[in-house]
């Protein structure tokens, strides 16, 4: 099964080990056979939120929801089962902070 | 349940419905398959009596009516065909143990877990659930329905978790029986004190899940539960609740408790030591003989919570004076009757009539269970008339 795994941190707070915690992460993503996509996103000062209402385009500045922690990035997963996505998820950088939502992907 | 064959359904459900998911790899399917078994059984049973082996003839009818159901719908591939070739083998504990860590499973809600568990695992109907917890059975079938989705679209597997997951997952399973004992025992509300039924089927549920698997923390669940339900028939006389120092020892059942002291051994967890707690009540001949003072050493070895510090204050009250254990429940904070009943009782205890009543006054309003509040209206009226 595949699973999004998204990532929710608070912006606010830096860690300087975090890109090389990632960059070792993802490896053993990969050298597990787990990996299936994932990038690291700008922060939610960059994002832009459209909406179309009667045909009116309503841009606004910002994220969706405005929220203490925001989607900082998201990983694919190729898994056996929802545990052995877990398992994997917990081991994510980000969960020691943040959170991670494991959502499974909706079959074609 | 009056029944004769519902009651072997009952008592086979688990086991067969785990077999069957087992086998089958499909939780629907094997569910469809088991119920149209039972209506194969009910004509069959009455006609030619009950098999020797339920449980086999249960698994081989419902085996070959999802055959059946997947011939109908078209579905049946290789691995279908290969399952009618396939022999039905026994009822394996591991399956058994499967369903209990998928129905437990943390991804679910605890409202899903009680649900799933009691129907998938005590064999109960939807209604039977609803009436247990007090809710309608619309909300019992709409958890049910909800749970199984989310079992089938996240992938919740159907497994045994690995010995280094299993630290975290054996948790959610004991407190799903816990609760489940905890709610037969004293229920929270209604009319009735006491759900024998749900106490039983807790009891059933723990011995089955230490029989599966006879960890430590397993054997502790069951001893306190058996270490406490020892006492269940001697906490209503007449329908009336009675407090622990006055009830009849005499019928405490001596089974359950030497069979829980037997369980003890091994665990220094949360439910040892309560079975532990739970032992020096029974030990006690009379309610004077109590051991209070290891009673409260026991109670300081439990992580602090509400519950834990609310108990911890009338075992120290029993132990030394009641103005210590007040003095312990002002630092409680609790939104529960038992914390304004056990002020009541210590304040009572104190000589303290005046302060008694307005906080029984504050608990009656705050139970929602029917016998509880005859209880302590009880309590109140004879400190009023002192």
């Amino acid at each position: 099964m595949e699973y999004a795994v998204l990532i929710y941190i608070d912006e606010n707070q830096s860690d300087p080990g975090m890109t090389e915690a990632y960059t070792a992460y993802t490896q053993q993503l990969i050298d597990a056979g787990v990996m299936a996509g994932g990038r690291k996103l700008e922060g939610s000062p960059s994002a832009t939120t459209v909406r179309v209402r009667d045909e009116e385009q309503l841009i606004t500045d910002g994220p969706f929801a405005e929220a203490r922690e925001q989607l900082g990035g998201f990983y694919l997963f190729e898994c056996a089962n929802l545990d052995e996505a877990l398992k994997w998820a917990s081991l994510c950088p980000g969960a020691k902070h943040g959170a991670i939502e494991v959502r499974p992907v909706a079959p074609q | 349940m009056t029944d004769p064959l519902a009651a072997v359904f009952r008592a086979e459900h688990g086991r067969v419905l785990a077999r069957l998911i087992g086998f089958l790899g499909d939780f629907d399917l094997a569910e469809e398959a088991l119920s149209d078994a039972y209506v194969r059984a009910a004509d069959r049973w009455r006609a030619d009596g009950v098999p020797d082996n339920p449980a086999g003839w249960l698994i081989t009818t419902a085996r070959n009516s999802a055959i059946d159901r997947i011939r109908a719908t078209r579905r049946l591939d290789a691995r279908h065909a290969a399952l009618a070739a396939e022999p039905v083998p026994e009822p394996v504990a591991d399956d058994q143990l499967s369903l209990f860590f998928m129905c437990c499973h943390p991804a679910l809600t605890r409202h899903a877990q009680v649900a799933l568990t009691l129907r998938c695992l005590g064999g109960l109907s939807t209604m039977e659930v609803a009436r247990l917890f007090l809710v309608g059975e619309a909300t019992v079938a709409q958890r049910i329905v909800r749970a199984k989705r989310k079992i089938r679209e996240a992938g919740i597997p159907f497994r045994v978790p690995g010995p280094d997951e299993l630290p975290h997952r054996l948790p959610a399973v004991l407190s799903v029986v816990y609760l489940l004992f905890t709610e037969g025992y004293a229920a929270t509300s209604g009319t009735a004190l006491i759900k024998d039924e749900l106490c039983d089927e807790a009891i059933r549920l723990a011995r089955t899940l230490h029989r599966l698997m006879p960890s430590p923390e397993v054997a502790a669940l069951l001893a306190l539960l058996l270490l406490t339900d020892a006492r269940r028939a001697a906490r209503l006389a007449d329908g009336r609740l009675v407090p622990l120092e006055e009830q009849d020892r005499g019928r405490w059942n001596r089974d359950l408790i030497d069979e829980g002291r037997r369980l003890v051994i091994g665990s220094a967890g949360p439910y040892a030591v309560q079975a532990a707690i739970a032992a020096v009540h029974d030990d006690a001949a009379t309610p004077e003989d109590t051991d209070w003072d290891q009673i409260v050493r026991l109670y300081s070895r439990l992580a602090p919570s509400p519950m834990v510090e609310l108990n911890r204050a009338i075992a120290v009250a029993m132990a030394s004076s009641p103005d210590a254990g007040l003095r312990l429940l002002d630092e409680v904070r609790l939104d529960s009757h038992l914390l304004p009943a056990a002020r009541a009782d210590l304040l009572r205890r104190a000589g303290r009539g005046d302060e008694a009543l307005a906080e029984y006054d504050r608990a009656i309003a705050m139970s929602a269970n029917q016998v509880e509040r005859e209880y302590l209206t009880r309590r109140r009226a004879e400190v009023a008339t002192r």
